[in-house]
């Protein structure tokens, strides 16, 4: 039998025997981040096609909700933090290559743009202003839904997260998990349906993405095929498959487009479904793309 | 301009981890933590087998990843120092991105919160000696020196023996050379 042994005799914590430096924390970051950002471009649209003048739209509800869950998330990603008293670092300094660096600045923009549209919700802004907010709220929310998968690719020991369909994938997962939630709160019919259907074409997209995330990897190097096996056989099977991919993605996909054509009654079981698929997505991705090397 | 590396001998290496503690007592780096190490690969088929014993640390590379994904520029090039990878302690956050960007899981969180890594013994090299693991291996099997000029030992070494770098498919451009 051919030898091939190695032993590294080394013992520092998070790093051996495997690398476990991010925990629960981030992956709950990437999360609301990623919904935040889905809740902008949702809430945006509507503002940029006039819903803000009905008093009953989801509109209204959506910018002091977002600022809540980013706050919350702002906050686990401190709490993840290992030099706390530093944190100001991020502000002194913009680093262009790192994602990171782009992320704490975009942050940074996306939270008056929130209370813009909020004002908004309020009627304390003038309504011509609506539109152009609604725009603002767009783009920088997909600059948001991107940057958190970005951040992953970027990282470029992990070969599990070498790709950078991670932005785009996140960024769908984001809007669909916005969907599912802005689906749950709307109160008109004309909107409840309307995300419902979006809903279904952002997770149909989210499932081409991730095929195309696991062609890319199997069609790789050596190490990048190992990666891609914790999916398929590795210790992460059952949790990808069962929680993210079934009922994630595709029990919701199979239960709304019935609902949408009243085959079946509308209840909260898919978009939160939806919701949860898309927090184990991050959990997932994240913990894998730890357990991945070249070595 | 400089730029430093480290060549070491496998054929003279014992594995006798004199360097890590140097560089344990050298830096004062804390217990349970170090940021050198000794690796053993055995390859090939009884009875022919190889057993080549390395002393790994920081390859401080030409392409540092944990450079460029820092958001503090706390891990930074120090170009004035024959162009190694420092944390300054103080601008970093712990965010441990660098950490999971090296594919040598050559950095660790300092118990006090900081990136922390092999420097080179920044504070050695500058007076011009070598770095504590290097002058105390007593194989005398490491040599420290700049890899740009073509009459320092390592240039040298490299010219005349077999070797090779660490997972250079990674692209990092490692600066640490093993003599096979
Ligand atoms: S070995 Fe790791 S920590 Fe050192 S410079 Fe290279 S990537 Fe950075
Ligand atoms: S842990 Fe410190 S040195 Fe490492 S990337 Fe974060 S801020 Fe930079």
């Amino acid at each position: 039998m051919e030898l091939s042994e190695i032993t590294v005799h080394r013992m520092n914590p998070q790093i051996d025997p495997g690398l476990h430096v991010w925990g629960w924390e981030i992956p709950v970051y990437l999360f609301l981040g990623g919904l935040v950002a889905g809740m902008m471009i949702l809430g945006g649209h509507l503002l940029v096609r006039g819903h803000g003048r009905r008093p009953q739209s989801v509109c209204h509800r959506l910018p002091a909700l977002a600022i809540a869950l980013l706050s919350l998330g702002m906050l686990a990603l401190f709490l993840d933090l290992e030099h706390k008293r530093f944190v100001w670092r991020l502000y002194t300094t913009f680093e262009i290559t790192s994602p990171m660096s782009w992320g704490a600045w975009i942050l940074l923009l996306v939270y008056p743009a929130l209370v813009a549209a909020f004002l908004v919700a309020r009627g304390t802004l003038r309504p011509d202003l609506a539109r152009r907010i609604g725009q603002l709220n767009m783009a920088l929310g997909a600059l948001l839904g991107i940057y958190t998968g970005i951040l992953l690719s970027a990282l470029g020991a992990r070969p599990l997260w070498n790709s950078a369909l991670l932005g785009p994938l996140f960024l769908l997962s984001g809007l669909s998990s916005a969907a599912a939630l802005v689906h749950l709160l709307a109160r008109d019919r004309e909107e409840q349906t309307l995300f419902m259907k979006a809903d279904n074409a952002f997770l149909a997209t989210e499932l081409v993405l991730l095929v195309l995330f696991f062609l890319g990897l199997v069609s790789s190097t050596r190490v990048h095929l190992e990666a891609a096996r914790l999916f398929f056989g590795g210790p992460l099977t059952a949790l990808f498959w069962v929680f993210v991919v079934g009922l994630g993605l595709v029990v919701p996909l199979v239960i709304q487009p019935l609902a949408v054509r009243h085959r079946v009654a509308h209840t909260a079981v898919a978009p939160l479904l939806v919701i949860a698929g898309g927090l184990a997505l991050r959990f997932v991705i994240v913990y894998a793309g730890q357990m991945s090397h070249w070595r | 301009m400089a730029r430093y590396g480290m060549v070491i001998d496998t054929a003279r290496c014992v594995g006798c981890m004199d360097c890590v503690v140097a560089c344990k007592t050298e830096n004062g780096v804390p217990d349970g933590y170090c940021r050198d190490w000794i690796t053993e690969e055995a390859r090939g088929r009884f009875p022919t087998v190889h057993l080549e014993i390395r002393s790994e640390r920081c390859n401080h590379c030409d392409n540092p990843p944990c450079v460029t994904c820092c958001p503090t520029g706390a891990s930074h090039v120090e170009a004035g120092l024959g162009r190694i990878v420092l944390v300054t302690h103080d601008v970093c956050i712990g965010c441990k991105a660098c950490l999971a960007s090296c594919p040598y899981d050559a950095r660790f969180i300092h118990p006090e919160g900081y990136a922390d890594k092999c420097t080179f013994c920044a504070h050695r090299i500058q007076k011009g000696e070598d770095p504590a693991c290097v002058a105390v291996c007593p194989t005398r099997c490491m040599h420290f020196g700049d890899l740009d000029d073509p009459h320092s030992e390592v240039s040298r070494l490299l010219e005349a023996r077999r070797n090779h770098a660490l997972l250079p498919e990674a692209g990092t451009g490692p600066r640490i050379f093993f003599l096979t």
